[in-house]
């Protein structure tokens, strides 16, 4: 789960992480009152799910209250595109209005799971205000790493080590060191997934803050924070996919024109995988789980087909505990009551395969049943390519 | 032969009194496995089919002389129960939960490192040595005894590669399915590694998917170390970066996990890839006619 910058800004700040002043605003006017409470230069910045704002005008100084109004205006409400969004771009609907600094440097800060591993790595660079990736490729000896141990956690040490290796001096040590492992309390107490500060600055009179921060979370731990939950912001979501999560159906929309309808991430994966193979391309990727019942096939249904793009749909359910009947008629029950427009191919397998076939082909609607994933996804790009526009 | 289970496991289940608990254990019996115990705390000195229930992993283990457990905890509870497990000294463990929270796993991890507990799992469908012992929720019909081992991060998807085999005539020694998050306990160069060293494997599919460097690295292992024909498929090709594709360590970050570079990688070390999810049966049947 993503959350914007001032709201990452505002977990943070709950574990004593240093970030600058600041509000936000949802409309123009509420901004001159944040600026004068601010006082000074101030920043105005549009808060979308995805970097990349301040190169594409996202990111704007104002000298005052007016300047700020006039510029929080020009930009809420309107479409940013940054290199992250997409050609689409995304509409901005709050902005953070925030203190300007006087930076003397900007590093970089980040928490990550590291696979390899299996732990948790603090990772430092001196290069801020820059994509970490480009540094990682360029210049990989720029990026200090500190693995954290999981049974002692993130030591004061490696917090010192990291300071030192940043060239931090002096008071500034301890006061970066607090800050780091002030970090890593945030990260972990909040199961979160990533902790990004691009950049970490030292101000000219020499205060460690986050101007930018960033924080994904384990979508597996939210059940246990509610406070986390709570700042999910349905506009940066596909609407279709925010439907789809709440019937518990894992649904992530494509670009293509086969939908498709599988027991299993991987053979989820797979079945959109031949879809391109079969020389089409899928309209998305729908993991039913185990609960390859009626009620969850009409879900799925609903979803695929609100995508008006989609022009065929295919069903590929492997019945392992799942007996292939019971899919069967769940999914000619759904698509009775839906009223399905579309061809559909349906490819079962497993246990009472032959019985699910049957059902499938007497059920008087317009069904191709499929026999392999090869035959299956034949017939879908086959069938979506006759429907004419 | 096979490899980790076959006719001498003894199973304990650990949920055994909750929905999954008990239909698994009832396949599971079905098919032959040996389950001698059951864990739900609480429910101590009760009964599933048969199966005596107990408080704890440490008494039913000492009891029942169980060598192996299987989880269908719900995910809030799962990492503690692999731990009590693995701290009862139960030299196998299957999670099957999807769900656990990360940094869950990454303790649970760190907490069976110093202990001789193999991990397999989380959020995976389990293992089976077919006509030996099935631990997990896989269909063991379509599986048929043979020489083939399978090792895959996927569950449906592993028993699509398991239908095209059985349908080919080419049985399998053992199927793991190591799971689809990021921190599992057993990685494919470990199940590798195990086939490697199996007289009765002839052979290995390894079914990967997007995320992480695993089939990178077992790409490097099989070069350096495994002469069996090895086939592959990774799964996710169509997959958009930076979205969670249901697994959650099905995820391409940073430009890194994606399916095109497992596949350069897998066929770098000159391993068969199926190009198509529908042809893993054919190319491991003409990988082993050569």
């Amino acid at each position: 789960m993503k959350i914007h910058e001032y709201q990452a800004k505002q977990v943070l700040a709950r574990f004593g992480v240093t970030t600058p002043r600041g509000e936000v605003v949802f409309n123009p006017e509420e901004v001159r009152a944040v600026a004068e409470r601010l006082g000074g230069t101030v920043v105005v910045k549009a808060q979308i799910h995805a970097g990349g704002r301040g190169k594409a005008g996202g990111v704007k100084l104002a000298h005052g209250p007016h300047e700020a109004e006039t510029l929080a205006r020009q930009m809420l409400g309107k479409k940013l595109v940054t290199l992250q969004t997409g050609p689409e771009g995304r509409v901005v609907k709050r902005a953070l209005i925030e203190e300007g600094l006087d930076v003397a440097r900007e590093l970089y800060l980040g928490i990550v799971l590291d696979r390899a591993s299996g732990r948790p790595v603090f990772m430092g660079s001196s290069e801020g205000g820059v994509e970490i990736e480009v540094v990682a490729a360029e210049h990989p000896e720029k990026i200090l790493k500190e693995f954290v141990d999981p049974a002692v956690g993130f030591q004061p040490f490696q917090a010192r080590k990291l300071a030192f290796g940043l060239g931090l001096e002096g008071k500034l040590v301890n006061e970066a060191a607090r800050f780091f492992a002030n970090l890593y309390r945030a990260f972990e107490a909040t199961d979160a997934s990533l902790v990004e500060i691009n950049p970490f600055v030292i101000t000219r009179d020499g205060r460690p803050l986050a101007l930018d921060a960033k924080m994904n979370f384990d979508d597996n731990a939210l059940g246990r924070h509610p406070e986390i939950r709570e700042l999910r912001d349905l506009d940066e979501e596909d609407p279709l996919e925010v439907k789809a999560s709440n019937y518990g159906l894992n649904y992530i929309r494509l670009d293509g024109d086969v939908g498709c309808m599988v027991n299993g991430a991987g053979l989820a994966m797979a079945t959109m995988d031949i879809i391109q193979y079969a020389g089409s391309r899928p309209a998305n990727f729908l993991d039913v789980g185990g609960g390859a019942n009626e009620e969850q096939v009409r879900h799925g249904f609903e979803i695929i087909l609100s995508d008006a793009n989609v022009r065929a749909v295919l069903i590929n359910i492997f019945g392992g505990i799942m007996r292939c009947d019971i899919v069967a008629k769940g999914v000619v029950a759904a698509a009775k009551t839906l009223g399905i427009r579309v061809p559909i191919v349906v490819r079962l397998e497993g246990t009472n395969v032959e019985l699910g076939q049957k059902i499938l082909r007497e059920s008087g609607l317009n069904f191709t049943v499929a026999h392999g994933m090869k035959d299956a996804a034949e017939k879908v790009v086959a069938l979506a390519r006759q429907l004419s526009h | 032969m096979s490899i980790l289970v076959d006719e001498n496991t003894r199973l304990l289940v650990q949920g055994i009194t909750g929905r999954e608990g008990m239909f698994h254990t009832q396949q599971a019996i079905a098919y032959g496995t040996k389950v001698v115990a059951g864990v739900t705390p609480g429910k101590g000195g009760t009964s599933v089919d048969g199966v005596p229930v107990f408080n704890t992993v440490a008494e039913a283990a000492q009891q029942t002389g169980a060598n192996a457990s299987v989880i269908f905890v719900p995910p809030a509870f799962a990492a503690d129960a692999i731990m009590e497990a693995a701290d009862a000294g139960l030299p196998l463990v299957v999670a099957i939960t999807e769900g656990i929270p990360t940094l869950d796993m990454v303790r649970a991890a760190r907490f069976l490192a110093d202990r001789p507990t193999r991990l397999i799992g989380p959020n995976c469908p389990g293992i089976i040595s077919p006509g030996k012992c099935k631990i997990g929720i896989m269909p063991g019909h379509i599986h048929r005894p043979g020489h083939v081992g399978v090792v895959s991060r996927s569950g449906t998807l592993t028993y699509e590669a398991v239908g095209q085999l059985t349908a080919l005539g080419i049985g399998q020694s053992t199927c793991v399915g190591i799971g689809g998050d990021p921190i599992i306990g057993t990685s494919f160069v470990d199940v590798l590694r195990l086939f490697n060293d199996d007289p009765d494997t002839h052979g290995i599919v390894l079914i990967g998917e997007i995320g992480g460097a695993a089939e990178e690295e077992a790409a490097a292992f099989i070069e350096a170390h495994v002469k069996k024909p090895v086939v592959g498929f990774i799964a996710g090709r169509t997959a958009p970066p930076g979205r969670r594709m249901g697994h959650a360590g099905a995820i391409i970050s940073g430009g890194k996990g994606t399916a095109a570079d497992k596949i350069a990688a897998l066929e770098a070390a000159a391993i068969a890839v199926a190009e198509s999810p529908a042809l893993i049966g054919q190319t491991m049947a003409k990988a082993l006619s050569h």
